[in-house]
């Protein structure tokens, strides 16, 4: 899977939560949960999200390295590796 | 055959569209069956019956026109069964939302206008009309407006405005804080998440949810609701929780029966409710049969929040971020994670040594976390 199809899963799951949101001003090293203000409700819903699409299950302690979009990309680019 | 009345679904409702039956006459209908959808400031909601038997006699058709709480809806009931008993709708002025807020921008006493709603309610137009008559001028006609999400936007910000503004007139708040060693909890959350699949994980958050469900049996005097001077405590512990919706305004629909619920029961009853508020499918009896409400900002850096109580509840606890502060005990420095928990609890029904050992309470159950 290319970095961008990841980047596409990622914005499409994160669209589901915040349809209102404006992805081409997020920057790649924002943080996202604060950016489009998702709780951590919506936040475990778009990890479900992601390992129904891509069978990448995160475990909670690596939460706190899941902060940006560059963040997510490179996470899940060594997981599917 | 009993009334199957407007509800009101909270105390800042005066007034709700019906959106559509989902019985007809002659239905057979239980306790517990939602029979129609109704449209407030907070969105539209699903009615269930308090009375089982027949639908009789359908009396108010689904429309634009805003019904007056306590109006007669339908008649719900056995045929040959005594007249039930029914809340008579309280002797206040029926005024349609729109109409209460006109009247109070231009400082109108609402007795003093004429009635021609439906049901004997003051309606918009009727206000308008004493307004352009004092000005002796023609009346302005309002062209009907369409639902928008701007229009949906200011009727929620209407009725939180209504609540709040009740609560901070009527309820002598007193407030509590006590912060919370939560090391022992999110260290046992953490190990029982590890051997969870994604889908099963827990949220902190229903630990200390079931851990106020917990305490209030040990205060009920806080699971209670306040009305015509007398508190009334309740049975079940159904707890409000405040529940954000994007685009503004919150919802704080009630979680039933926590106390029985263990954690992974309290996961998927909060998951469903705050799937279901956020798609607009709560229920009627959601919005009122809450004792107490749990609101959480702790998503946001928030540490300590001091709470609004929701009329006629009682008491409000207040949960902040868990932070990482110094902490002493025993003569050692350490440092834990720290949740500072508050409570704004109302005078008239408690007292703060009451809302002290809630508080006090809350915290022993959190350093049990396996006994939640």
């Amino acid at each position: 899977m290319t970095e961008a199809e990841i980047k596409t899963t990622i914005i499409a799951g994160l669209y589901q939560i915040a349809p209102e949101a404006d992805f081409e001003e997020l920057l790649p090293t924002e943080n996202i949960r604060e950016e489009l203000d998702i709780d951590s409700f919506d936040f475990l819903n778009f990890l479900i999200g992601l390992d129904d699409k891509l069978k990448v299950e995160i475990p909670e302690s690596d939460y706190e390295k899941l902060i940006s979009m560059n963040d997510l990309i490179g996470y899940l680019q060594e997981r599917l590796s | 055959m009993a009334d199957f009345i407007m509800p009101s679904l909270g105390a800042d409702m005066t007034s709700g569209m019906l959106v559509s039956w989902l019985v007809e006459e002659g239905d057979q209908v239980k306790v517990g069956d939602i029979v129609a959808e109704v449209e407030t400031a907070k969105g539209v909601f699903e009615v269930e019956t308090f009375n089982g038997g027949v639908v009789g006699k359908i009396l108010v058709q689904p429309g634009d026109a805003e019904i007056a709480v306590g109006t007669v809806l339908a008649t719900i009931g056995e045929e040959s069964a005594v007249v039930a008993v029914v809340d008579a709708p309280t002797e206040r002025l029926r005024v349609s939302p729109a109409a209460r807020r006109l009247a109070d921008e231009n400082h109108i006493d609402l007795s003093q206008v004429e009635a021609t709603g439906a049901q004997g309610a003051i309606s918009l137009a009727d206000v308008e009309g004493l307004i352009a008559a004092a000005a002796a001028s023609p009346p302005v006609r309002n062209a009907p407006k369409k639902e928008s999400a701007v229009d949906f936007k200011m009727g929620m910000r209407q009725a939180i405005a209504a609540a709040m503004s009740l609560s901070n007139r009527e309820i002598p708040h007193y407030y509590l804080a006590t912060d919370i060693d939560m090391g022992r909890s999110l260290s046992w959350l953490e190990e029982q998440n590890r051997q969870r699949s994604i889908r099963e994980r827990l949220l902190p958050v229903v630990l200390p949810l079931k851990a106020v469900a917990l305490a209030i049996a040990k205060v009920p005097e806080l699971n209670a609701h306040w009305v015509d001077g007398q508190l009334q405590l309740k049975s079940a512990v159904h707890i409000g929780f405040a529940i954000t919706l994007r685009g503004g305004g919150l919802i704080t629909p009630a979680l039933h029966n926590v106390d029985q619920l263990n954690l992974d029961q309290l996961m998927a009853a909060m998951s469903d409710l705050i799937s279901r508020t956020r798609s607009g499918k709560l229920r009627g009896s959601e919005m009122t049969d809450a004792g107490i409400t749990v609101t959480g900002l702790g998503d946001l850096g928030v540490r300590t929040v001091y709470g609004v109580i929701y009329p006629p509840q009682v008491a409000l606890v207040g949960l902040g971020k868990i932070s990482e502060q110094p902490w002493a005990e025993n003569g050692l420095l350490g440092v834990r994670p720290v949740l500072t928990a508050t409570l704004a609890a109302d005078h008239r029904a408690s007292d703060g040594h009451l809302g002290g050992q809630f508080l006090d309470a809350l915290n022993k159950f959190l350093q049990e976390p396996e006994a939640l």
